[in-house]
């Protein structure tokens, strides 16, 4: 008779060897550089296309965020519907996205088509004309999107918690109005264009099972194109301005019957020695269901559906978060509690079986995630973007093996404090 | 081609088997052949709020969560209409956790009060997160109760309304649990880095003692045919007008359904779709129009829904809809048309099939459609379609008869 008290016998997944796959990288004709992952069984290839055209090197609130969604929305030779048939007829995504230092573009689609769609890609890079016309429905149409965004407390309560966090002028704190989706004026967006994506400066990551011949025609297509060579911290400088209030309450809807709750703190980037302890740090305190916010505050008090803590992606300046919609009778009981786990890390030193589950938990998720191809890429982006190397991931690797409670404790004392961070509930 | 193998244990579990050893990973996939389908009218919300119940315990195993992290694994499940479905991955060394877990939960549950009672203000929450504090989030309760009346398509899964599952009782749980969840109403899963034979070993080993349990016989009465078209009008503090439209198409293993698949993608799927192209780059009548169908195991619907811009009134959007549908039912559409959908068909199973875990997932939802090697096979039925298919379908599909409209009025 089996017992089932007893647990099958584990191996502990810190004693695996984790090992980031290794890209090629090639240099095209003009500088720019591609790294390449060929890594995967299926006929499936994403190519993404990172240019440093964030909304960080705009002039006018929004301008980046058109340029970059109306990129494929017309050329001198092709309107928008034929471009979007062209990549949709191939059964392939040409997405875009525009974030703060970078903006991109990424296509997916099966090898087998790739050679049909890079030709038009090049042309979007070439000879975007960003037809008048397609502007208007795009700002109608995003201030329409704006409204109902408005309506939403976790919509509101995000652009806020930013705001306070790096000024309402910083990139990461602007936030958008109908008015500045108005004021968009085409040549100003044609501008952008030329300088930051036909000229601008360009790093594409490759990712899947790469089709022969790709770099030959990736430098036939894009090899003497005017854009430049991604560089090393060529990011534009912005000034943080913390609001000088810590507490919001904002009452947005009347008839709300949950409260959007946001508690952040600004946290350094990546290069301080804090960052990826942090990330362990998180990762007990609320970054997965098993954390301790989670425990505490959904699976004992039921006042939310979720409760997350994590770090921002950002390259300049991070920020620590910790966001929940939880009902809107509970939203102050919740932010004590949340206070309450802060302390808890604080003054009690975590004990061995927690930080072994964590370990565990973590270094499982990273086995897991570094099993597709364009995982790993994300990850290898993440490092070139940030003006890493490789062994970033090791050493994120060993902290997570060999990070003390001690030092996690030293942590919470550092960052935990109440009094540094902003609160804000919006209904 | 993914490949499978098959078995059947004494006591009824059915268990596929897809190897891979191009992962470091496996997964455990165990769907319950039950849904929100299945639920009593009146207790509405219960298969998914015990969908969250099943981490609140088992009989042996008090926590489910910690040991499964400390092997180094992930975990989640969802419901639908139609089943449950739970997953777990985790370092292949450590896979004999998950058998474990998953087997103790299949065979008894904790019951207590006290995990009912913060599972209920959980769903509440999420509720209320998803539904009920969110600009339209109520609109396809609305259109359900519109587009079915008898069948139990008509309330969502998260349930009918906040009271049915505020109203749950430990003794409805009790029932629920050995009504459902035994060997016989489920299909378990394994895939990735793990041998067939060390699999079927594990299986019979954590799951072949548990009592088979009673084959539960779907009791659903089916939606038939609608005989006039249906609308509705509601009122909102929303920013703007929101047109819904549906209509009822096959069940998910008629042939018809592949066809209400393609036309979806024909008039939705994309920037170069008919619907977006028309209405909102052409006539500039919505700022976003979408269209997909519901993919449901009993007839489902094909829906079309967009936002209107400012000032266009729901009259003039509706009409020129209608005369998209009528379009489309009218002549044939491109054959260059045609194969655009098929292409983007067969990207999106190929892309989605990337991941172990959604092909385990897949595997376990077309088993319970009565054969996992309906995997292997749907692009095929996508690929022999052809334009009088299509055309012959649209004219099924859009008859006024067949259609369900709401009016989401905001306040402008």
């Amino acid at each position: 008779m089996l017992n089932r008290t007893i647990a099958p016998k584990i191996t502990d997944a810190t004693g695996f060897t984790l090992t980031l796959p290794p890209f090629e990288k090639h240099r095209l004709r003009n500088g720019v550089d591609i790294f390449m992952l060929n890594l995967g069984e299926l006929d499936t290839l994403m190519i993404n296309w990172v240019f440093d055209a964030g909304n960080f090197y705009e002039e006018k609130n929004l301008v980046a965020g058109a340029a970059n969604y109306l990129l494929k929305n017309g050329t001198t030779s092709k309107s928008a519907y034929a471009i979007n048939e062209h990549f949709e007829y191939y059964g392939s995504y040409l997405s875009r996205s525009c974030q703060n230092e970078f903006a991109d573009v990424t296509l997916h689609c099966l090898g087998k088509h790739v050679h049909e769609l890079l030709p038009v890609v090049a042309e979007i890079f070439t000879v975007s004309v960003f037809p008048q016309e397609e502007l208007d429905i795009f700002k109608k149409n995003m201030q329409q999107r704006l409204l109902v965004g408005l309506k939403k407390s976790d919509f509101v309560a995000g652009r806020m918690i930013d705001a306070y966090l790096f000024g309402e002028k910083h990139p990461y704190g602007r936030m958008s109005s109908v008015e500045d989706y108005e004021s968009l004026h085409r040549d100003e967006i044609a501008e952008f264009f030329d300088r930051y994506y036909h000229q601008g400066r360009c790093v594409i990551f490759v990712a899947g099972k790469i089709p022969t011949g790709l770099i030959q025609q990736m430098e036939r297509e894009f090899g003497s194109l005017p854009m430049l060579a991604h560089v090393e911290a060529a990011v534009k400088h912005h000034h943080i301005i913390h609001a000088k209030e810590k507490k919001y309450r904002i009452n947005n809807d009347p008839n709300g019957v949950q409260g959007s709750i946001r508690i952040a703190r600004n946290f350094p980037n990546r290069h301080h020695p804090d960052f990826q302890k942090m990330q362990v740090l998180n990762n007990l305190f609320g970054g997965f269901f098993g954390s301790r916010l989670m425990s505490n505050i959904r699976e004992e008090k039921g006042y939310t559906y979720g409760i997350h803590s994590y770090l921002m992606n950002h390259v300049e300046q991070s920020a620590f978060l910790i966001t929940t919609e939880a009902g809107k009778e509970v939203c102050e009981a919740t932010i004590e509690e949340v206070y309450k786990e802060m302390a808890i890390l604080r003054e009690d030193p975590v004990d061995e079986e927690e930080l072994s589950t964590t370990r565990n938990f973590m270094i499982g998720v990273i086995l897991g995630d570094l099993d597709g191809p364009f995982q790993v890429a994300s990850r290898w982006k993440n490092i070139v973007l940030n003006n890493l190397d490789a062994n970033y991931f090791y050493r994120s690797i060993d902290i997570i093996k060999t990070i003390s409670s001690a030092e996690l404790q030293d942590l919470a004392s550092k960052y935990f404090r109440p009094e540094e961070f902003y609160e804000l509930v919006v209904v | 081609m993914i490949k499978f193998e098959r078995f059947e244990l004494k006591n009824g579990l059915r268990l596929i088997v897809h190897e891979d050893f191009s992962t470091p990973v496996a997964v455990l996939n165990v769907l319950y052949d039950v849904g929100a389908r299945d639920e009593d009218p009146g207790k509405t919300g219960f298969a998914h709020l015990f969908e969250h119940l099943m981490f609140g315990g088992s009989v042996n195993i008090a926590d489910f969560e910690t040991p499964l992290q400390q092997a180094g694994g992930e975990n989640n499940a969802f419901t639908t209409n139609d089943f449950t479905n739970y997953y777990i991955q985790l370092p292949t060394e450590n896979i004999e956790t998950a058998f474990w877990l998953e087997s103790d939960r299949m065979l008894s549950l904790a019951f207590n009060e006290k995990s009912l009672e913060v599972q209920r203000k959980v769903v509440v929450e999420e509720f209320k997160e998803h539904y009920l504090n969110k600009p339209y989030g109520d609109a396809w309760f609305k259109l359900r109760e519109l587009a079915y009346k008898v069948h139990p398509y008509r309330w969502m899964t998260i349930g009918k309304e906040l009271s049915h599952i505020e109203n749950a009782k430990l003794d409805d749980v009790r029932d629920f649990f050995q009504r459902h969840y035994c060997p016989a109403n489920a299909i378990v899963v394994v895939a990735g880095h793990i041998k067939s034979q060390e699999a079927r070993i594990l299986t019979e080993k954590w799951f072949g003692e548990i009592p088979a349990g009673e084959k539960y016989l779907h009791a659903v009465m089916q939606e038939p045919e609608q005989t006039e078209p249906r609308k509705m009008e509601v009122r909102a503090n929303v920013p703007l007008d929101a047109l819904y439209k549906c209509y009822h198409i096959a069940s998910r293993t008629d042939p018809r359904y592949y066809l209400a698949e393609l036309i979806s993608e024909v008039l939705g799927g994309g920037a170069s779709s008919r619907l977006h192209q028309s209405l909102v780059k052409e006539k500039k009548l919505f700022s976003n129009i979408e269209c997909y169908q519901t993919g449901s195991t009993d007839a489902g619907l094909l829906v079309i829904e967009g936002k209107l811009i400012r000032g266009v009134s729901m009259h003039e959007a509706d009409k020129a809809v209608e005369e998209e549908l009528q379009k489309i039912s009218d002549a044939l559409i491109d054959e260059k048309e045609l194969t655009k959908i098929k292409n983007k068909t067969e990207s999106a199973i190929v892309f989605e099939d990337m991941s172990v875990m959604n092909r385990a997932a897949n595997l376990a939802m077309y088993e319970v459609l009565g054969d996992a090697n309906l995997m292997n096979t749907e692009l095929e039925k996508y690929q022999s379609v052809t334009t009088p298919d299509i055309l012959g379908e649209c004219r099924k599909i859009f008859h006024e008869n067949n259609s369900s409209t709401l009016y989401y009025h905001g306040k402008n």
